[in-house]
């Protein structure tokens, strides 16, 4: 990939470039305020093309972006993961597929920062490089005391490690050779894990992580599939379903509503888990949900652009839903 | 935790059509029942939203039951077909949270089985009584933070980035077990 890189770059920049004539503006990664940051840009002409850049740092999912700016023609870069936001965007009719210029990068995994924070101190590293490719090529960072080698393999984020879908399933062009998936089946070990735990030692569990949240709402904010922001329920007086209090019930509760209200809809990106400043693991709230979707109605979001999401329907007599009035 | 004798919360959805016919019938026949259910009426099982119960149970509800009309019975059709689903789903969801699933049970009651009402009803809150009250939120956060010391370090910091010889050793995910505060519990 290092190789190849500059030319990914090259085409990418090439064909927005092309492109920028038909939209408002194209958003792609840039370089953020240190070497392992990337950030969002906005590309409106030429002169900003030189910002686009596309390598293991670009975490974000740019589809976050997408529904506030609706109304306009976007151009918008996604790896595979971002696409399937995308996709479940266009399904509930949130975008016009025609006003979406889609950019869609292949793509072999992007770093978990607080994996590499774990590692080292971040705030000193002053260069990154990528050596080979994210599975089992290398990450060499300049730190003030030289420079440091590191398997990129152990710094994936999780969810690349379980990557099913790296090339986007939605695009209008494709910048690179599409790649064969390299991700593991996702056998929800971490579930497991604590599914071995008693219901006790589970609500302990959670009493110890969500009583350390903030109620900052980045996991809300950061959400491609939050899109009541503006009359969501958290915020809400009428119905007065939370208030205003620190206590844990309330905490608790904006979590099981968002993981209620995202039910046939998240797509596992990761980005309420990533942009937690305090490290919650709300995704597995999220990931317990899509597993029993998936054991009940074998669905995934965000798949397929003309699936029925399962909540949406019903069937008369259902496959796998036993009758619960009679069991006991 | 012990049962301390405190009366059971029980909260009950019932549908208009059916099952608080169902519950009404019961009444009219004078079966015995438990007085534990608040029942509240709504229009159909398809206006429970599954928050009504996520609220309930992290509110102290010891128990939830949802009741509507037999499937291929709702009076609008179809809105039980739709709970179904979305109950089965938070049904299934709710042990991640450490939630008993046992603690919520939906049922189809028709408006004639008075007496399956009342088998329905003694049966789930024999259970509820089984699994004895829930864990009570409340006073544990009062406990952590009496022991984190609410203003000064939150209960997140020892977890998070344990400071080690080499800089920072990765987040554990340390669990607190109701032996740890036990002590502050007491106290109170």
């Amino acid at each position: 990939m290092a190789n190849e890189a500059p030319d990914r770059i090259a085409e990418l920049r090439a064909k927005v470039a092309a492109e920028l004539p038909n939209v408002d503006f194209v958003l792609g990664y840039g370089r953020g305020f240190d070497p392992l940051h990337a950030t969002p840009v906005t590309v409106r002409n030429v002169k900003d093309l030189d910002k686009l850049i596309f390598d293991p740092t670009c975490v974000q999912n740019l589809a976050t972006s997408l529904y506030g700016v609706r109304g306009k023609r976007l151009g918008v870069v996604v790896k595979g993961c971002d696409s399937r936001s995308v996709i479940q965007l266009l399904q509930e009719r949130l975008w016009e597929r025609e006003n979406l210029v889609i950019f869609g990068l292949p793509c072999e995994g992007v770093l978990d920062l607080a994996k590499v924070r774990a590692t080292l101190d971040i705030s000193t590293v002053r260069a990154v490089a990528f050596a080979g490719s994210p599975r089992d090529g290398k990450v060499i960072l300049t730190l003030p005391e030289g420079q440091r080698e590191l398997e990129t393999g152990g710094l994936l984020a999780d969810k690349c490690l379980r990557c099913q879908h790296p090339n986007p399933l939605v695009y209008d062009h494709m910048i690179g050779a599409e790649l064969a998936p390299q991700g593991a089946e996702d056998t929800y070990a971490d579930l497991a894990a604590l599914e071995k735990l008693s219901t006790q030692e589970r609500f302990d569990f959670w009493k110890r992580q969500m009583g350390r949240c903030i109620r900052c709402y980045a996991c809300r904010n950061a959400c491609p599939l939050c899109v009541c922001k503006h009359v969501c329920l958290a915020d809400s007086r009428e119905p007065h379903w939370l208030s205003a209090e620190a206590t844990l019930q309330e905490k608790w509760l904006f979590q099981v509503m968002h993981a209620l209200h995202l039910a046939g809809r998240c797509t596992e990106c990761g980005e309420c888990q990533r942009s937690c400043p305090m490290g919650i693991p709300i995704l597995l709230l999220k990931r317990m949900m899509n597993r029993e979707l998936r054991e009940l109605f074998n669905y995934q979001a965000g798949v397929s652009l003309d699936a029925i999401p399962p909540l949406h329907t019903f069937l008369m007599e259902e496959d796998r839903i036993k009758d619960r009035g009679l069991l006991w | 935790m012990p049962d301390m004798g405190r009366d059971y919360r029980i909260i009950g959805f019932l549908c208009n059509w059916c099952s608080y016919g169902g519950a009404d019938a019961a009444g009219v026949a004078r079966f015995s029942q438990p007085t534990e259910l608040r029942i509240i009426r709504v229009p159909c099982s398809g206006r429970v939203d599954p928050m009504f119960v996520a609220k309930a149970l992290l509110s102290g509800a010891d128990g939830v039951l949802v009741s509507g009309c037999h499937p291929r019975d709702c009076h609008y059709t179809e809105g039980n077909l739709y709970a179904r689903r979305r109950l089965e789903l938070l049904r299934r969801f709710l042990p991640i949270i450490g939630i008993d699933e046992g603690r919520f049970e939906y049922i189809w009651v028709s408006a004639s089985e008075g007496s399956r009402w009342r088998d329905m009803v003694t049966r789930f809150s024999e259970k509820i009584h089984a699994l004895g009250p829930i864990p009570r939120m409340a006073e544990a956060a009062h406990t952590l933070c009496v022991l984190d010391g609410m203003l000064g370090v939150s209960s997140a910091q020892p977890d998070m980035w344990t400071a080690g010889d080499a800089g920072h050793e990765p987040r554990r995910d340390a669990l607190l077990h109701m032996d740890d505060y036990k002590e502050v519990m007491d106290g109170e």
